[in-house]
């Protein structure tokens, strides 16, 4: 029983690790797929991050942080859109660009508003998500084994997390169920046949870039609101570039990318559970290792098990008229 | 009611320096195929883009159905009726035949309902003019011919009455050309009216009713078929008389030069692409190997050059073996004597984005006369390149230009030059007129009996039989692999297609 508890708590912290992954992953999912690589995720979760954690602090509403989140990262999007569609740049150095930019202007700004070496503010009560209790989550509880999963793993989590979770089909919904995922889908393999068939194929990679931010947004949201109580420098860590790495592994799907990021979630979630814990047969295992682990198995899987992953045809591509 | 679907007056455009299009006056009848030809870069492609509302005309009127309208951009061309059928197809490739027939064109936000109504409606279009096609089937798995089909679909599904195809038989094999050809002849009878843009001569003859001719950014001229002939129509096209037969002498076939022996090579995938060849190539003559595109004349002349291994067989050059089953070394084949003019200069025969200079020299760039001991020495390969331009008409003259900036007949011709002034015992060519001018084949084709005549051994691959039937002193057939025949260059056409469609081949092949 000892055993299955713990199964059950790394699971649940798995689940609260994937949460922003899912969000940064179909953000890039909507603009790759329409034909811009974006890079930046992570400068954008960053910068979502940060301006969450400020404004919430300021005005000591979880809301007003979310929006902030979604509009900072949305206009660093755009940002990046102007650069990669209207002007036609490398999308890989506005990217990384973007990048460099955020880490160092949230510690500066952070610095000079709050005065805390770069953090906001400490959140507590309206300022911050809380946790959610399903329904009868209490009385459930003792029901063997399906008691603790519908108690413990399903439910208090966060409504950004099951947002996340809802946000998985309706990606799906969205690319292959309607006119604007048509098209997308269509914009990122070949812009030239959508640009002859009538439709603008700037505006289309514009409203894409869009749709990158809002969920960029989300999930630097969730880091600074639910699952910190606030933002630290460089919170994401590299949740950008994994996310990039679970969007790639999961060949630009949308379930195949909740199935990826759970993996990367499960194996941050138990390297944090090994750590300290003697490992059976093996003993003692160096902490950095431990920490190591969810990116050495990124490489490996990225390198050896997904075989061929066909990327969208127009990827990277600035779109020029012929002649 | 007009009986004239369009009429352009004053077209004007420039891009840049370049004045694409000079004051274009053209007027296209209702239900009538019209042909516009021209030279690459006459500007019959940037005219038909100015109709279809990809560029804007610096100056002029476009006329349809009586009307004139303004067209900014391919919205507005699709929504006076003009329907464009692309020399690169506009379709995505892993989208479904359905999906690329409603895209742009969707009925509404969500697709479900778009999917059924574009089912019914690509039903009746296929039933009406008979364009069938599996809805379902992606696009990547049809073959060129269907898929240019879904681009006529696509124009028709928008309600197109006028129909532009610009270099429509260019990815087409012959019986993939003779088959859209009864396409368009349908589309006529239904009342389209349909602009043919081409630079081949032949295909105006058969199916157009009028053509009008571009030269240099000018129409220069219109004609009704019926009244002009082949003959004319090259003259206006290149700007003087051209010879569209060439003439040589009889052969005078020396050595063996090139033997190969029940050559056999498989592709990737295992699947056999020549199977078991032989034939002999003697100094001083043409072999021509026919046959429709695809049936191992690639691999074979890939194998011969080293760029693939075969799995048996033997070659030999100047009576010594290569090694064709094991490693060979192209570069070792050239010291040997061996040119190679590739079927692909894009991707095999030409670095685009080196200077003309640069790509005269590729392959041979380890020669002493081109280096100053480790480094190029440039002031002699410009010196060779200067000499070559002059030699081979190259233009324009100026070696330090881009290679991808010069048309296709003018790469082509540095390709040659390149390969032949080399002077090797033995000169392999695949497709030495692919998307090469009138003017250019007419040179190219004298280049190559030239060659002949000073005892060179060339093998001759192409997909055009006429070029094969003028230029060969033999002509092997190939199908499916295999070598099925050999002919006379005075072999009639009907018989060689016979044989290319692997019809009488099998029947001797047996005996």
């Amino acid at each position: 029983m000892d055993f299955f508890h713990t199964i059950i708590a790394i699971l649940e912290s798995t689940i609260r690790v994937s949460v922003p992954l899912i969000f940064a992953a179909l953000a890039g999912l909507f603009t790759e797929r329409a034909g811009v690589f974006d890079i930046g995720l992570e400068g954008k979760m960053l910068g979502a991050a940060f301006a969450a954690g400020a404004v919430a602090a300021v005005t000591g509403n979880v809301m007003m942080g979310l929006m902030a989140a979604v509009l900072i990262s949305v206009l660093l999007s755009l940002v990046h859109g102007y650069a990669s569609i209207t002007q036609r740049g490398s999308q890989i150095v506005s990217g990384v660009a973007i990048n460099f930019i955020v880490a160092g202007s949230t510690v500066i700004l952070g610095e000079a508003w709050f005065r805390q070496g770069g953090r906001t503010p400490a959140l507590s009560g309206d300022a911050r998500f809380q946790t959610i209790t399903l329904p009868f989550a209490d009385a459930v509880r003792d029901v063997p084994f399906l008691g603790p999963i519908y108690s413990e793993l399903l439910s208090g989590h966060f409504i950004l997390t099951y947002v996340a979770f809802a946000l998985v089909p309706f990606s799906w919904w969205v690319l292959y169920r309607t006119r604007f995922g048509l098209r997308l889908r269509a914009v990122g393999e070949n812009p030239s046949a959508v640009d002859t068939a009538g439709i603008s194929v700037i505006w289309l990679r514009y409203r894409a870039v869009i749709c990158c931010g809002i969920l960029c947004g989300f999930a630097g949201a969730y880091l600074s609101l639910a699952m910190s109580a606030g933002f630290v420098k460089g919170m994401t860590a590299g949740k950008g570039y994994i996310a990039l790495a679970a969007l790639i592994f999961a060949k630009w799907r949308p379930v195949n990318i909740m199935l990826a990021c759970l993996l990367f979630g499960f194996l941050d979630a138990l390297s944090i559970r090994l750590q300290g814990n003697p490992l059976p047969l093996i003993g003692q295992v160096p902490v950095q290792l431990m920490q190591a682990l969810p990116y050495i198995l990124t490489v490996i899987l990225l390198a050896g098990f997904i075989g061929k992953a066909i990327p969208p045809k127009a990827g990277g591509v600035p779109y020029v008229k012929e002649r | 009611m007009s009986d004239i679907a369009i009429e352009l007056r004053g077209i004007d455009k420039s891009f840049g320096l370049v004045h694409a299009n000079k004051n274009i006056n053209l007027t296209v009848r209702k239900g009538t195929i019209h042909g516009i030809i021209g030279e690459n870069g006459a500007g019959k492609s940037t005219l038909m883009s100015i109709l279809y509302g990809f560029y804007q005309a610096d100056k002029g009127d476009i006329i349809i159905d009586g009307k004139t309208v303004t067209i900014k951009d391919p919205n507005a061309a699709i929504a006076s009726g003009i329907g464009m059928v692309h020399q690169h197809f506009m379709l995505v490739e892993n989208f479904t035949v359905l999906e690329n027939v409603m895209l742009g064109a969707e009925e509404s936000q969500i697709l479900n309902t778009s999917i059924s109504k574009a089912r019914v409606e690509l039903k009746r279009l296929e039933k009406e003019y008979a364009l069938e096609v599996n809805p379902d089937a992606l696009i990547e798995q049809l073959p060129v011919g269907l898929q240019q089909r879904v681009e006529i679909l696509k124009a028709l599904y928008r309600k197109a009455d006028i129909l532009i195809l610009d270099e429509p038989t260019g990815v087409l094999t012959p019986p993939e050309a003779d088959h859209l050809f009864r396409i368009l002849g349908q589309l006529k009878d239904q009342g389209k009216t349909i602009i043919f843009i081409t630079h081949k001569l032949r295909e105006i003859m058969a199916i157009t009713d009028e053509v009008s001719v571009m030269r240099r950014g000018e129409m220069v001229a219109t004609r009704k078929t019926k009244e002009t002939s082949v003959e004319e129509l090259a003259e206006l096209m290149v700007g003087r008389r051209v010879l569209l037969r060439v003439e040589k002498g009889a052969a005078n076939p020396g050595e063996v030069k090139l033997a190969v022996e029940n050559l056999t090579v498989r592709d990737g995938r295992g699947v056999t692409m020549v199977d078991n060849v032989s034939f002999n190539l003697r100094a001083g003559e043409i072999v021509g190997i026919a046959g429709v595109a695809g049936n191992g004349q690639s691999e074979l002349l890939e194998a011969i050059s080293g760029i693939r291994r075969a799995v048996s067989g033997k070659v030999l050059l100047n009576g010594k073996p290569i090694d064709v089953t094991g490693h060979v070394d192209p570069r070792e084949l050239r010291d040997r004597g061996l040119g190679h003019v590739p079927e692909d200069r894009h991707h095999v025969g030409l670095v685009l984005k080196f200077e003309e200079a640069e790509n005269g020299i590729l392959g041979y760039h380890h020669e002493k006369r081109f280096l100053n001991g480790v480094f190029l020495n440039t002031k002699a390969i410009q010196a060779d390149a200067e000499e070559k331009i002059k030699k081979y008409d190259i233009r324009p003259p100026n070696p330090r230009l881009k290679t991808a900036n010069f048309s296709g007949g003018n790469q082509q011709k540095i390709v040659l030059a390149r390969e032949m002034e080399r002077g090797p015992d033995v000169l392999i060519i695949g497709q030495p007129t692919r998307g090469v001018d009138v003017g250019a084949i007419e040179f190219i084709h004298k280049r190559i009996i030239e060659m002949r005549d000073q005892g060179m051994a060339v093998l001759l691959v192409s997909v055009e039989l006429d070029e094969i039937r003028a230029l060969s002193d033999r002509i092997i057939v190939m199908f499916a692999g295999g070598v099925v025949g050999e002919r006379d260059p005075d072999a009639t056409e009907g018989e060689l297609g016979l044989l290319m469609a692997g019809v009488e081949g099998r029947k001797e092949a047996a005996e």
